[in-house]
């Protein structure tokens, strides 16, 4: 199996900004990788990078064989990113949201119902306007998306923060799901036992860049899983 | 980053060569020329020629009106195909998009001085300070057009970004010029409206002369000013590079103060 | 693309449907400029006989403009923009379907206030035939630049005061055709009404084209 993500000394500006100043990382396929860092260390870029939503200034990054100096767009559909954004429209129903989404990315439609049902978004709450809903369950409908999706990598940008204890239960089984179904997940958290619980391996990012991670927690993390 | 194809590479690579000796001194050249052209045309069109038996000494803006238009459609022109080139990807370079820049800038300039020029001539010869002939009415929405790109090309961002994002507006801008100047003509033409003609005037002898000396001159002055814009906007773009070098270095940096932050 | 276009088209016009900004907000404000011409050359009626096509128009894009900046509002807003772009649809399609909504909106906005303008400036409504069609042709045009220069201001800090410099000059010749086709067909004018309508169509065919070629850089762009 070819990795999952690799990225050479990659950068990635914002005006002159590096977002990530030469960022080197393997991720094989089916791994479950958990970015640690400070808030502005570079992950959620990272993250968006690996979406094909940045462009690579330099260095090489290739995401599931898709090489992005090349073209950023064909492996769109291939990933899932669970943003800060919930990429919703405020006027439109939970359910015409989700069932946009998944006409857009051609997922099939049955997976709309039971994806809903996983996340807890049943009765009333199908109808109503995604600008009345809670952030939590914002948060529930963008997770609906990605499940419905069943993208071939997961990037997932905090995806406990909001969220009650049941759905921070629900997003860990998630991701244990994702991985046996063979797909590779890439997880933001600053929750470090409960992301180190669900991941094979962290990686610590500072400075835009991967660095070697500070030996005291990283232990931590591992005797944790 | 040692491969030399890294955009980031390719332009501090580009700045560097950008000024070489011989084509700064050829633009001297044509500044210098072209300004003492200038300055003969001023003394030929002012003291030499003879006033027009229409229009007396308003004929003497015949040797800066008509050649600054000229300057400006060239200057677009210009543009226009530096901005398509950088849009091949076989010619894509950002050296391209500094000329598509530079000479838009210069081509707002001329426009300007034309339109200005334009009416102080048509007071006096048709009583009117603007008439909504198809000539003018097509420079004065090219004047705003590229003023609209000019606006779009000072907003900041990554070189590579601004520059396709700025190349598609010059192309659908330029596109827009034939369909404006058609719909005006005809407009024209369908309302018999009082079309002032400006009297038919002679131009013959010193008066010929002196009208083609200005297109030279002007059209080398247009030539120097499009080579020293550009050449300040590849400075601008070198000092933006090596800014990126100090910003990359910064932000690596990041990592070690996170990590005392996290130590403390 | 075409089920892409038909898919961001029918996802704008629910929205539209469903929060209504159009119709309680933009056309209400096109009322009000009318309204505005009518005491600028008022209240002659003659005058406001003979400017109706040009007010009309004049209307139709200043109504376009805020059309433009509500469709690209919606994908601003919650970071939808990204959304459409991650779930991998074809960028001529989003092009093709957001002008469309804009385009179907805006000729819905054209209706109304032609009949309003008629009322209030005293003209009667005549060749309907070529009203209507410069309509459609001129709507398509307004739409294509509209959408094409909304997504290019969209991904900018200055949108609200680039995107009319940019669109405005533009449109110059959609205004000037789609009035004196309009003009022609209200007997202002002596024929060419053909003629307009043909250069009408060439715009909106030239830029359609475009803007389905160029909008993928764009989208990534921003």
């Amino acid at each position: 199996m070819p990795p999952a993500v690799v990225f050479i000394e990659a950068v990635v500006l914002a005006g002159r900004f590096p977002l990530l100043s030469g960022l080197s990382l393997e991720v094989a396929t089916g791994e479950v990788v958990h970015l640690r860092g400070a808030n502005g260390a570079g992950k959620t870029s990272l993250l968006r990078a690996c979406a094909g939503l940045l462009p690579i200034a330099s260095g090489r990054a290739e995401v599931l064989g898709h090489d992005l100096l090349v073209d950023r767009v064909s492996l769109r559909r291939a990933v899932g990113l669970l943003g800060h954004a919930g990429f919703h429209y405020e006027e439109l129903s939970v359910r015409d949201n989700l069932r946009f989404a998944l006409r857009a990315s051609r997922a099939p439609l049955e997976r709309a119902g039971p994806a809903l049902e996983r996340l807890g978004l049943t009765g009333r709450l199908l109808d109503t306007p995604v600008g009345a809903c809670s952030a939590g369950q914002r948060r529930r409908l963008a997770l609906a998306v990605l499940v419905a999706r069943a993208p071939r990598l997961w990037l997932l940008d905090e995806p406990h923060a909001g969220l009650d204890a049941e759905a921070r239960a629900t997003v860990d089984a998630l991701v244990a799901e994702a991985r046996v179904g063979g797909a590779t997940v890439l997880l933001a958290s600053h929750e470090l036992e409960r992301a180190a619980a669900i991941a094979d391996r962290s990686v610590e990012i500072a400075g835009g860049r991967v660095v070697p991670a500070a030996t005291d927690s990283a232990e931590v993390g591992c005797d944790v899983a | 980053m040692s491969v030399a194809s890294h955009p980031v590479e390719a332009v501090a690579l580009t700045g560097r060569a950008l000024a070489p000796a011989r084509g700064a001194r050829i633009a001297s050249a044509c500044g210098l020329v072209g300004l003492v052209g200038v300055v003969l045309t001023v003394w030929l069109g002012l003291w030499v020629t003879p006033p027009d038996a229409y229009m007396g000494n308003l004929v003497r803006l015949l040797y800066i009106h008509p050649s600054m238009a000229w300057d400006a459609f060239l200057a677009y022109g210009v543009s226009f195909l530096a901005s398509a080139a950088y849009l091949w990807p076989r010619t894509r370079d950002l050296r391209l998009d500094r000329v598509a820049g530079a000479s838009a800038e210069a081509g707002v300039v001329f426009t300007g001085i034309t339109l200005v020029t334009g009416s102080l001539w048509g007071r006096p010869t048709w009583g009117v300070w603007w008439t909504w002939d198809p000539l003018l009415t097509t420079t004065a929405l090219l004047f705003v057009l590229y003023l609209g790109y000019l606006a779009l090309r000072r907003l900041p961002g990554e070189p590579e970004v601004r520059a396709r994002r700025s190349a598609i507006a010059a192309l659908v801008a330029f596109i827009d010029v034939p369909i404006v100047y058609f719909s005006v003509s005809w407009w024209r033409s369908l309302h018999q409206g009082p079309t002032i003609q400006p009297g038919r005037s002679e131009v013959h002898g010193s008066m010929a002369w002196t009208l083609l000396l200005s297109f030279v001159a002007f059209s080398l002055v247009y030539v120097w000013m499009l080579a020293e814009r550009y050449r300040l906007a590849g400075l601008q773009a070198r000092d933006e590079v090596e800014g990126l070098a100090d910003a990359l270095a910064e932000r690596r940096a990041e990592a070690g103060m996170s990590r005392a932050g996290e130590a403390s | 693309m075409w089920r892409d276009a038909l898919l961001v088209a029918g996802k704008d016009l629910r929205v539209e449907w469903r929060s209504r900004v159009g119709l309680n907000q933009v056309v209400p404000f096109a009322l009000a400029v009318l309204l505005l011409f009518g005491l600028a050359l008022g209240p002659d009626a003659a005058r406001l006989r003979a400017a109706t096509s040009g007010l009309f128009w004049v209307t139709v894009l200043l109504a376009a403009l805020l059309g433009v900046q509500r469709s690209f509002a919606l994908e601003s807003a919650d970071r939808a923009g990204d959304g459409l772009r991650l779930s991998g649809l074809d960028a001529g399609g989003i092009f093709v379907g957001k002008a469309a909504a804009l385009g179907f909106q805006l000729l819905v906005l054209e209706a109304v206030l032609a009949l309003v303008a008629a009322l209030l400036y005293g003209t009667p409504l005549e060749g309907v035939g070529v009203l209507a069609a410069s309509c459609v042709l001129a709507t398509a045009g307004l739409a294509a630049v509209g959408t094409f220069y909304g997504a290019l201001a969209a991904g900018t800090r200055v949108r609200e005061t680039l995107l009319p410099l940019l669109f405005f000059p533009v449109v110059a010749p959609v205004l000037l055709a789609a009035t004196k086709a309009w003009s022609a067909a209200l007997g202002r004018s002596g024929g060419g009404g053909v003629g307009w309508l043909a250069l009408l169509a060439v715009f909106a065919a030239a830029y359609v084209a475009i803007g389905t070629v160029a909008f993928g850089p764009l989208l990534e762009d921003s």
